[in-house]
Order: structure tokens, then sequence, then C-alpha cells
């Protein structure tokens, strides 16, 4: 797991750029339920959603799942190589398999999601590790 | 793991795309334990057998098995399974895990004149599937003349010290065996992994026999058919033996309109269809039919599956499937497999 990023219930990431922008991809933990990811239907850029809001789909061999949006905001720009390599997500989900980059309407929604310790707790790591 | 009708099984074990991927150019292992078995004994074994099945049980040869439906009067299908015959007077019925309890009725219903035994819970039920599997069942069994084993053959032979019923068949469209034990002998599955090794055999659980069992074109009970689907719609009329003087269902299969089929589709979108989404037809916008299984096909990589369509539709129209309430766009095939393997 990365630091200086926060998470949602729903197993999507975000970090802040330098410049404003909040990167957006699944949690490693959502990829390894997920399994195989075979494709991924991303949003037009320039679209906008609400936090919350479906952005993207998600299709691996088991299941398809919906990507929520964890703020607010403008789609700047999508990881359109993850057309040809939605196996990236599975590999390397905060890095290569980053999904969405937005221009976040509202900053102060960050504050709504979760750190990555809650995160971990969350979704049960801190049990396991003893 | 995943609950399956009761069963915890392993849904995959180094992922879906990789054990499907190794079954398909070297060898896997499956624990079907969870199929039923069943026992038919008796001089009359043969005779109920032929009333239950569609296709024709009395075409099966000693130490041979055969792939039938088992139907109810109006022609849905009871379940699909192998019968195996060992002789005229002893069966073994291999039947899906979701159906156990439903056919050992139907079974005992309909056979009252032959013994009828669920040795379920007695056996265990392993597959070795993929090109090396002879290899493997070779090196364990001591035999060298597994390659002459023609498909849906089997024998009784011996595996590193456990007596066991060797049958070319599987699941999977690749050439195959299933092994059945006695229940005790649960550690044959340890050691066919350490002897395998050497073939690179994984093991391979449920998400990979789904995916290799739709690009192999094979039925799903519960998904692609039911109760209320007769096999004439679905791609299982070789299986209908019409010169039989008798079976249950003959005569609502005679009767009965066929005006829908089962057929492979591939999307040409990349998404991947569900059981239970909607068909519609390109052309008209109007809906014509479901999805019953879809799946991505990681020989193909394609997304491709089965749907219900109205026969009218031929090989090639394109169709439009719902998928979480988007169209997208597809096209019928020629049949519903999408697979074969070199030399078939």
């Amino acid at each position: 797991m990365i630091e200086g990023v926060k998470f949602t219930k729903e197993h999507e990431w975000v970090k802040m750029t330098n410049e404003g922008q909040a990167i957006i991809g699944i949690s490693d933990f959502a990829q390894q339920q997920l399994g195989d990811i075979v494709s991924v239907e991303l949003p037009k850029v320039g679209s906008n959603f609400r936090r919350m809001q479906t952005m993207a789909i998600v299709d691996s061999v088991k299941a398809s799942s919906d990507i929520y949006s964890p703020l607010s905001g403008e789609v700047m720009q999508v990881n359109v190589e993850l057309s040809e390599h939605p196996e990236w997500i599975n590999q390397s989900p905060y890095e290569l398999g980053w999904m969405v980059k937005l221009n976040p309407l509202d900053i102060e929604e960050l504050d709504k999601l979760m750190t990555t310790d809650q995160y971990r707790e969350f979704i049960g790591e801190t049990d396991k590790q003893e | 793991m995943v609950d399956f009708h009761g069963w915890e099984m392993p849904l995959q074990y180094s992922g879906i795309i990789d054990e499907h991927v190794n079954t398909r150019i070297k060898v896997c292992m499956f624990d079907v334990s969870h199929m039923g078995r069943f026992e038919v004994r008796g001089p009359n074994a043969l005779d109920c057998l032929q009333i239950l099945a569609t296709n024709d049980v009395s075409k099966i040869k000693d130490y041979s098995a055969l792939y039938s439906p088992f139907c109810y009067d109006d022609g849905g299908i009871v379940d699909d399974l192998i019968i195996y015959r060992n002789t005229e007077e002893k069966f073994l019925l291999v039947v899906n895990a979701s159906n156990r309890d439903k056919d050992l009725e139907w079974v005992t219903k309909h056979c009252n004149s032959a013994v009828v035994e669920n040795i379920s819970d007695k056996t265990i039920l392993l597959a070795v599937q993929g090109p090396l599997a002879q290899h493997v069942m070779e090196k364990v069994t001591g035999l060298n003349n597994l390659v002459a084993m023609k498909a849906f053959e089997f024998t009784i032979t011996d595996i590193l010290g456990a007596q066991a019923i060797i049958s070319k068949t599987g699941y999977t469209g690749e050439d195959g065996f299933e092994i059945l034990l006695d229940a005790s002998e649960i550690s044959i599955w340890d050691k066919i992994m350490d002897m395998g090794s050497e073939f690179k055999i994984k093991p391979a659980g449920l998400g990979a026999r789904d995916t290799l069992r739709v690009e192999a074109g094979l039925m799903l009970y519960g998904n692609d058919i039911d109760k209320n689907v007769t096999p004439l719609e679905a791609p299982l009329k070789w299986t209908v033996k019409f010169e039989k003087p008798e079976f249950i269902g003959k005569e609502a299969l005679v009767r009965r309109q066929i005006d829908r089929k089962l057929v492979g589709f591939e999307l040409l979108e990349k998404r991947i269809a569900r059981h239970g989404n909607e068909v519609f037809l390109k052309s008209s916008g109007q809906k014509i039919g479901f999805v019953t299984s879809g799946t991505f096909s990681p020989s193909l990589k394609k997304s491709i599956g089965f749907c219900f369509v109205p026969n009218y539709v031929s090989p090639a129209q394109l169709i439009e499937i719902d998928i979480g309430g988007k169209l997208y766009q597809a096209k019928v095939k020629n049949s519903t497999r999408f697979y074969k393997r070199i030399g078939r």
C-alpha cells in the first residue's frame, strides 16, 4: 500500500498531485478480490461526477464491478493504456493501474475518506498482522 | 473459497486465467468430488436407465460411458449426466452437484426394480485435464497404453496402491481423465501433484472449470439448461434418440414446437455478459432472448457466451446485450463451441 493515499469503503483510492488533481484507482485488496481483470470501461474526458457516482466499470473473469468516484469533479484524463492492458490493475494497482485523473470540485470531500491505517483496519488487515 | 451448492470449493488457486491456460497447454487437476455419484445395479438396470435417458443406453459397451440428459414428461431437462457401464447389470451415474438429491429421488422412483445406491460420500472424483494429462496418468498408474484409450472409455486400475476407476472424460474440451477413488484415498491428490510436477501440473478451481467449459461449448445445468429447457433447444439434439421405443419425455419432444435455440455469441465490445442479461435484435431493437452463460475466453482473448435467440436468428447476425443498463453489440456464432483442441 502506498502512502499519501485515501480510500473509500468501496475500495477506490485517491491520491492528490502537487497540481491539485486527484488520481483515482482501485486498491490492492480490491484487485485481489476481483481476480483477473480483463476489461475496463472508463469515463469520457470532460464528464462530471458527483461523489460516489459510478464512473467506470471493471470486468474480471469472476464479476463486473462499478467503480465510484471518490470525489466530485471533472475528468481531466483517463488511463487509455488500460484498454490494452487491463491486467495492469492487478499487477500494479497504485501505479500503472491508475484509472482516472479528476479535477476535484470540493477538496474538503477528502476528509470523508479513510486514511491508509483506517482502510487497513476496514479490510481487516491489521487483525492478520498479529 | 466459495459456497457451491453446499460445498466449500476453491474458485481459484494461482488465478483463473493462469489455471485455464495451463489446462490448455499443459495439465491441471480439479477436485470434482462435489459431483453426485450413484450406482444402479441389477438385472433391470439397463432397462430402467433406457427409460430415463434420452440417449441410447443400450449402445454403451462394457467399460464405456455415455453423455445423456434425463427429461421430464414435458421434455424439460432433469439433469445432464454421464452413464458408465461396467456390465449390463452395473452402471455408474455421475450427476451435477446441484441436482444430487433431486436426481437420487428421480432415479430411485423410476428404477424400483433395480438397486440404486448413492456412493457420493463414499468416493472422491478428481479430474486431470490437458494435453499432458496422459503422461501424468501413465506415471501414476504405471500403465503405458493410456494413449490408446478413447474418449468415454474407462478402466479399473491401481493408482499408487489405491483401486481407481479412470475414465477418459472431462469438462474442459481437452484430453483428460477423471479418477474415481474411495474417499479414504484423498492423499492421492498430493501424490499426483508431486508426481505431476515434472509436467508442470497445477491445481485448478471452479473459475477455470467454468471458462474452460464455456470455450468448449459445454452446457452447465442451472445456467444454460434446466427444467424449462429441452435438449432440442439446447445444442443437445444429438443426445435425443427418437428411434428408441420409449423414454421419459419422448412424446412431448416429438410434439413440442421448438421456436428458440441456444447459440454462441462473441461480444464485440470490451465487456463481459453474464447469466440473465437480456438480448435484443440489433436491426429492430426487439427483445429476443437472454444470456445463459458469459465469460472472458482466455484462449481467444475475447468476450464470449451463450444465449437463447429465436430460430430465425442466423449466424453472423448482430444482436445487442444489455449489461447494466447499456447495450453492447455481439455477433451470433455458428455453434456454442469456441475452442477445439488440435487434432480433433
